[in-house]
C-alpha cells in the first residue's frame, strides 16, 4: 500500500461521536439533578446508547470505510459488533436498575463510567490501528476497574477491582510488547501495512512470531482463556453482579472484535502459527473451566468458570482460519452473551437489599415460586450446556462444524465430551428450581420492565434456537463484506 | 393433501403449550380436559397416515420440504416409509393413553405434567419423521428435557439420582452421534439428507469410526447390555406415565436409529460387527433375563424384562433377513404395548398400596377379579404366549436366527423360558396365593377408567397376536428397501 491520502471523514466514526457527547451530557446533567431526578440519567444513558446502536446500523458499511489517516475502519463487521454492544449495554442496565438503586450505585457516575467502557469497546471493534486498539482497550479495562471498585464498601468488591487491575495491566504490558515486536519486524502499526507486508516476505519471522505470541497471550487474557484465565472467578464473584454481568456480557463482543482485527485482519498471514496457539488455549478451556465448574457452590463463580469453558468453544470456531470457521466464532460469541444476560439478569432479579442471591441453593424450587421465570433459566441452562431446541445448541453445531470441516475431527469429539461434563452442572441448576423445594420464600419483584425484556430476552434464545438461519446469516455476511 | 407428518408432531405440542399458557395449576380440571382433547387430536391426525399409505413401495411418503437454515443446508424435511409410519401411530395412540392413566393420580402441577407429556409425544413423532440429520437430532436432544423434568418432578424417592443419570447416560452417546452427523455432512460435500447418506461411500475405517458413535448412541437408548444400567433407575422413579412413555416409546427411538442409520449408512461395519451385536443381544436375552428372575421390586422387574425384550429387536435387526428385521420392528411394537400395559398394571397397585415390592402383595386376585384376569393376558404376553402380540415377534426372530446359526437361534429361544419364568412366578406371588395383609384385603377392584385403558390394551394385544398382518403388509416393502441398502457394499 503507498502512501494514502490523510482523510478526516467524521462519518464513519459517528456512532462514536454521538455516545462520546452523550457520555459527557449525561456526566454534566447528573451534576446539577437532585438526587430524586437520579433516573433522568439513566434515561438519558439509555436514549444516548440505544440512539448509538440505532446509528451504527443506520449508517451500514456495505464496504469498509476508512478515516483519520486509514486508524479507524467502519465495515460490516464492525457495524454489527458495535449494535450489539450497545443493545446489551443497554440491557445490563435495564436489568441492574433495582439491583443499583438498592445498593446505592445508582449514581451518574456509574453510568459514565458504563458509556465510556462501552465507548472503549467501540473503537476495539473499529481499530485499525495497533494503537487505536489499545487505546480502546484501555479505555475499556479502565472505566471497568473503576465500575467493580464503584462500591467502596465492599471489601470483595475492591479486592476483585484491585486483581483485575494489576493482572490487567500485565495483559497490556504483554499486548504492547507483543505489538513493539511486530513494529520491529514490519516497521509499521498499522493494521493493511502488517497485512502487505508480512505477506509479501522479507519479515525476519522470529521477531514476528515472538510478538504473536504475546499479543495471543494478551488476547487470551482478555477473553479468559486457560491458563490466563486467573483474574475471571474471582471478578466476577467478588463485583456487585450489575457490574459482573457488565463485565461478561458486552466486553466478549469487543474481544471477538479486537481478535478479529489482530488475527484476522493483521496476521492473517501467521494463521498457521496462531492456529497451534488458540488450540492450545481452546483444549485447556474446554476441559478445565467445565471441570472446575462442578464443584462451585457459588453461582457467579460457577457462570465464570462456564464463560472460561465457553471461550474455549469460541476459539476452536477461530482457529479453522476461515470465514466459515470466523463467522461460527462470531455467531458463538452473540449467542453467549444473549445467555449471559439472562443468566445474570435472573440472578439480580432473585436478589433483594441485603440480599445476594450468589449461593446455588438459592435457586432452589424457583418452579414454585414462579413457574415463569424458572422456564426462561431453563432455557438459558439448556442453551449453556447446548441441547437443542435453544439456541446453544447451535453455537456448539456451528464451531463443531468448523473444526470438523479442517480436519479437526478429535477436538470435535474432545469437545462433545467436555460438555457432557459442563451438561452436569447445567442440569444441577434445573434440578434445583424444578426438583428441590423452595428455602426462600419470599415474593419475587421485579419492574414490569425489566420483567418484559427478561422475558423476551430468554424467548430469542428458544425463538434463535428454531429459527437460527437470519443471524447465522448475519453473521457470514458481516465478515464476507469485511474480510 | 393436509401435511398429516407436520401436524402429527406440531398439534401435541401446540396443545402442550396451550395447557400450560391457559392453566397455572389453578384449574386441574380444564387442564386434564385440554390435554385430553390435544392427545386426541393428536392421534386423529395421524389416522390419515395409515389410511392414505401407499402399500408396496418402500418410498418414502407424504415428503414435505422446507428450507430450514440454508447456511449448513439444513431442511426441515419429512417422510415417513413403513417403518417409521408404525411407530408414529404407536406414540399418538400411547399418548392418549398415558394422559388417561394420569387423570386422577396426578394432583401436582398437573398442567406441566399434561404438558410435558404432549410436548414428548410430538418430540418423538419428530424423531420417526425426520428425514434431515439436524431435524433429527433435534428432535431426538429435545426429548430428553421433557423427560427428565418428569422423572425429576413427579418421581419416587431417588428420582434426582435417576433424572441425571438417565439424561447425561443419553447425551454421551448423543453427542458423540452429532460429530458423526457434521462428519457424514462434511464429506457428503454438505448434505445433511439422511437418504443421501445412504448413496455415500465410505471406507471400512470411516465405516467403523462412524458405526462406533453412532452405536453408542443408539445402543444407549435401546438399552443394550452393558449401557443399560440408566434404565431401572429411570423406570422405576419415574412416575407411571413416564416409565409407559420411555418403555413403549424412547426405546424405540433407540432401535429405529439402527434401521434408520446403522444399517443403510454403514452397510458394510454393520456385516463386520454383526456378530459382535448379536453376542451382546444374547447377553441382554439370556442375562438379563437372569437378573429380571431375581427382582424384588415389580417395575424393576419389567425394566429388566424390557431390556430382555428389546435384546430381540437388535438381534433380529443383525441377522439381515427379511425375516430377523420384520421380526425385530414386530418385537418393537407388541413391546409398546405390552410394557406399556405392564407399567400401567403397576401403577394401578402402587396407586393403591404406594409399594411396588412384590413381597407387600399375594392374593391380589381375590379382591381384584377382573384387574387379575387383564394382568394374566398381559403377563401371558410379556411370556410371548401365541395367540398374543408378544409370540410373533419372538417367533419371527428366532426363525431367522436359526436360519442363520442354529446356536443363536437355541440361545434366543432361551427366552421363551426364562421370560415365562420371570413374568409368571411374579404373577404367582402377586396375584395367587393367599390373601396377606389387611391392606390386600381392603384392596378395590379397578375403576372404570382403569378398566377401559387396560381393555383397550388388552384388545390391541390380542389382536396383533392373532391377525399381525395389517402390520407387517405395512413394513414389507420398506423392509425390502431397507435390506438391499444393507446388502449393497459402499467400499
Amino acid at each position: 500500500m503507498t502512501a494514502t491520502p490523510v482523510n478526516f471523514d467524521f462519518l464513519p466514526a459517528l456512532p462514536e461521536i454521538t455516545l462520546l457527547v452523550a457520555a459527557c451530557v449525561v456526566l454534566m446533567v447528573d451534576l446539577v439533578l437532585p438526587e430524586t431526578l437520579r433516573k433522568w440519567s439513566y434515561w438519558l444513558t439509555q436514549l444516548g446508547v440505544v440512539a448509538t446502536a440505532w446509528l451504527s446500523l443506520y449508517v451500514f458499511h456495505q464496504t469498509p470505510a476508512h478515516t483519520f489517516g486509514n486508524t479507524f475502519v467502519a465495515d460490516a463487521l464492525a457495524d454489527v459488533l458495535k449494535f450489539l454492544s450497545c443493545m446489551t449495554v443497554a440491557l445490563t442496565l435495564a436489568y441492574s436498575r433495582s439491583y443499583l438503586t438498592v445498593r446505592g450505585l445508582f449514581r451518574g457516575e456509574t453510568f459514565a463510567l458504563m458509556m465510556f467502557a462501552l465507548l472503549g469497546m467501540m473503537v476495539m471493534i473499529s481499530a485499525n490501528h495497533f494503537l487505536l486498539l489499545y487505546l480502546g482497550l484501555e479505555l475499556m479495562s479502565l472505566s471497568l476497574y473503576a465500575m467493580i471498585a464503584l462500591q467502596r464498601e465492599s471489601g470483595q468488591a475492591v479486592e476483585a477491582a484491585m486483581k483485575y487491575f494489576v493482572l490487567g495491566a500485565l495483559a497490556s504490558g504483554l499486548l504492547l510488547y507483543g505489538m513493539s515486536m511486530i513494529y520491529g519486524a514490519t516497521g509499521t502499526l498499522d493494521v493493511a501495512r502488517v497485512t502487505t507486508t508480512v505477506f509479501a516476505g522479507g519479515v525476519n519471522k522470529t521477531m514476528l512470531a515472538f510478538g504473536l505470541v504475546f499479543v495471543v497471550s494478551a488476547i487470551a487474557f482478555k477473553l479468559g482463556a486457560v491458563p490466563y484465565h486467573m483474574w475471571l472467578p474471582d471478578v466476577y464473584e467478588g463485583a456487585p453482579t450489575a457490574m459482573t454481568l457488565f463485565v461478561g456480557a458486552a466486553p466478549e463482543l469487543a474481544a471477538f472484535g479486537f481478535m478479529t482485527r489482530l488475527l484476522v485482519g493483521a496476521l492473517a498471514a501467521m494463521a498457521f502459527d496462531w492456529q497451534g496457539m488458540l488450540l492450545i488455549l481452546s483444549l485447556l478451556s474446554m476441559i478445565a473451566g467445565n471441570v472446575i465448574a462442578i464443584s462451585q457452590t457459588n453461582i457467579k463463580r460457577m457462570l465464570a468458570y462456564s464463560t472460561i469453558a465457553n471461550m474455549g468453544y469460541m476459539l476452536m470456531g477461530f482457529l479453522a482460519a476461515n470465514i466459515n470457521g470466523y463467522s461460527a466464532a462470531m455467531f458463538y460469541t452473540i449467542t453467549y452473551v444473549m445467555t449471559t444476560l439472562v443468566s445474570f439478569g435472573m440472578v439480580m432479579l432473585l436478589s433483594r437489599a441485603g440480599f445476594e442471591a450468589d449461593q446455588l441453593d438459592d435457586f432452589k424450587g424457583l418452579n414454585q415460586r414462579s413457574p415463569w421465570y424458572a422456564f426462561l433459566m431453563l432455557l438459558t441452562m439448556f442453551s449453556l450446556a447446548g441441547i437443542p431446541p435453544t439456541v446453544g445448541f447451535y453455537a456448539k453445531f456451528a464451531v463443531i462444524e468448523a473444526a470438523v470441516d479442517v480436519g479437526l475431527v478429535w477436538l470435535a469429539v474432545v469437545a462433545v465430551m467436555a460438555s457432557l461434563i459442563g451438561a452436569f452442572y447445567y442440569l444441577r441448576i434445573v434440578k434445583l428450581m424444578y426438583f428441590d423445594d423452595p428455602v426462600d420464600t419470599a415474593p419475587l419483584e421485579a419492574r414490569s420492565d425489566t420483567r418484559a425484556l427478561l422475558s423476551i430476552n430468554g424467548l430469542a434464545l428458544l425463538l434463535l434456537g428454531i429459527f437460527p438461519q437470519w443471524l447465522l446469516g448475519m453473521c457470514v455476511v458481516a465478515l464476507t463484506r469485511s474480510y | 393433501m393436509l401435511p398429516y407428518l407436520s401436524l402429527a408432531i406440531w398439534v401435541p405440542i401446540v396443545a402442550g403449550l396451550l395447557v400450560l399458557a391457559v392453566n397455572r395449576d389453578a384449574d386441574a380440571a380444564a387442564a386434564r380436559w385440554l390435554a385430553l382433547v390435544g392427545a386426541v387430536a393428536g392421534f386423529a391426525v395421524t389416522i390419515p397416515l395409515y389410511a392414505h399409505f401407499r402399500l408396496g413401495t418402500g418410498e418414502m411418503q407424504f415428503v414435505e420440504a422446507v428450507e430450514w437454515i440454508p447456511r449448513f443446508n439444513v431442511n426441515y424435511l419429512l417422510g415417513v416409509d413403513g417403518i417409521s409410519l408404525l411407530f408414529i401411530l404407536l406414540n399418538s395412540f400411547v399418548t392418549v393413553l398415558v394422559v388417561w392413566a394420569g387423570w386422577i393420580v396426578i394432583q401436582t402441577r398437573v398442567a406441566q405434567y399434561m404438558a410435558a407429556f404432549l410436548i414428548m409425544s410430538g418430540l418423538i413423532n419428530g424423531v420417526f419423521a425426520s428425514l434431515d440429520g439436524v431435524l433429527f437430532y433435534v428432535f431426538f436432544e429435545a426429548m430428553l428435557i421433557p423427560m427428565y423434568l418428569i422423572i425429576g418432578i413427579w418421581g419416587g424417592p431417588n428420582r434426582v439420582y435417576a433424572a441425571i443419570k438417565f439424561f447425561l447416560y443419553t447425551l454421551l452417546g448423543s453427542f458423540l452421534m452429532l460429530v458423526a452427523f457434521i462428519y457424514l455432512y462434511s464429506v457428503s460435500g454438505g448434505s445433511f439428507s439422511i437418504l443421501e447418506w445412504y448413496q455415500l461411500p465410505l471406507s471400512l475405517k470411516t465405516q467403523l469410526l462412524l458405526f462406533v458413535a453412532f452405536f453408542l448412541s443408539f445402543a444407549v437408548k435401546v438399552p443394550m447390555w452393558p449401557v443399560h444400567t440408566w434404565l431401572p433407575d429411570a423406570h422405576v422413579e419415574a412416575p407411571t406415565g413416564g416409565s409407559v412413555v420411555l418403555a413403549a416409546l424412547t426405546l424405540k427411538v433407540g432401535a429405529y436409529g439402527f434401521v434408520r442409520f446403522v444399517l443403510p449408512i454403514l452397510p458394510d461395519a454393520s456385516h463386520y460387527l454383526a456378530n459382535f451385536v448379536i453376542t451382546l443381544s444374547l447377553i441382554a436375552v439370556i442375562y438379563i433375563g437372569f437378573v429380571a428372575l431375581v427382582q424384588a421390586d415389580m417395575k424393576k422387574l419389567i425394566a429388566y424384562s424390557s431390556i430382555a425384550h428389546m435384546g430381540f429387536v437388535t438381534l433380529g435387526f443383525f441377522l439381515f433377513s427379511e425375516l430377523g428385521v420384520e421380526g425385530g420392528l414386530v418385537q418393537m411394537l407388541s413391546h409398546g404395548f405390552v410394557s406399556a400395559a405392564m407399567f400401567l398394571c403397576v401403577g394401578v397397585l402402587y396407586d393403591r398400596m404406594h409399594s411396588r415390592q412384590i413381597a407387600d402383595y399375594g392374593g391380589v386376585v381375590n379382591t381384584m377379579p377382573r384387574f387379575a384376569a387383564l394382568a394374566m393376558l398381559f403377563a401371558m404376553a410379556n411370556a410371548g404366549l401365541p395367540g398374543t402380540s408378544g409370540f410373533v415377534g419372538e417367533f419371527m426372530v428366532i426363525l431367522a436366527a436359526v436360519k442363520a446359526n442354529f446356536w443363536v437361534g437355541f440361545l434366543a429361544a432361551v427366552t421363551l423360558i426364562l421370560g415365562a419364568a420371570y413374568t409368571l412366578w411374579m404373577y404367582k406371588r402377586v396375584w395367587f396365593g393367599a390373601v396377606v395383609g389387611e391392606r390386600v384385603a381392603a384392596l378395590k377392584d379397578v375403576s372404570r377408567r382403569e378398566f377401559w385403558l387396560l381393555a383397550t390394551l388388552a384388545g390391541v394385544v390380542l389382536f396383533m397376536g392373532v391377525y399381525p398382518k395389517p402390520f407387517t403388509d405395512v413394513m414389507h416393502a420398506s423392509v425390502t428397501e431397507l435390506l438391499a441398502h444393507v446388502a449393497k457394499s459402499k467400499l
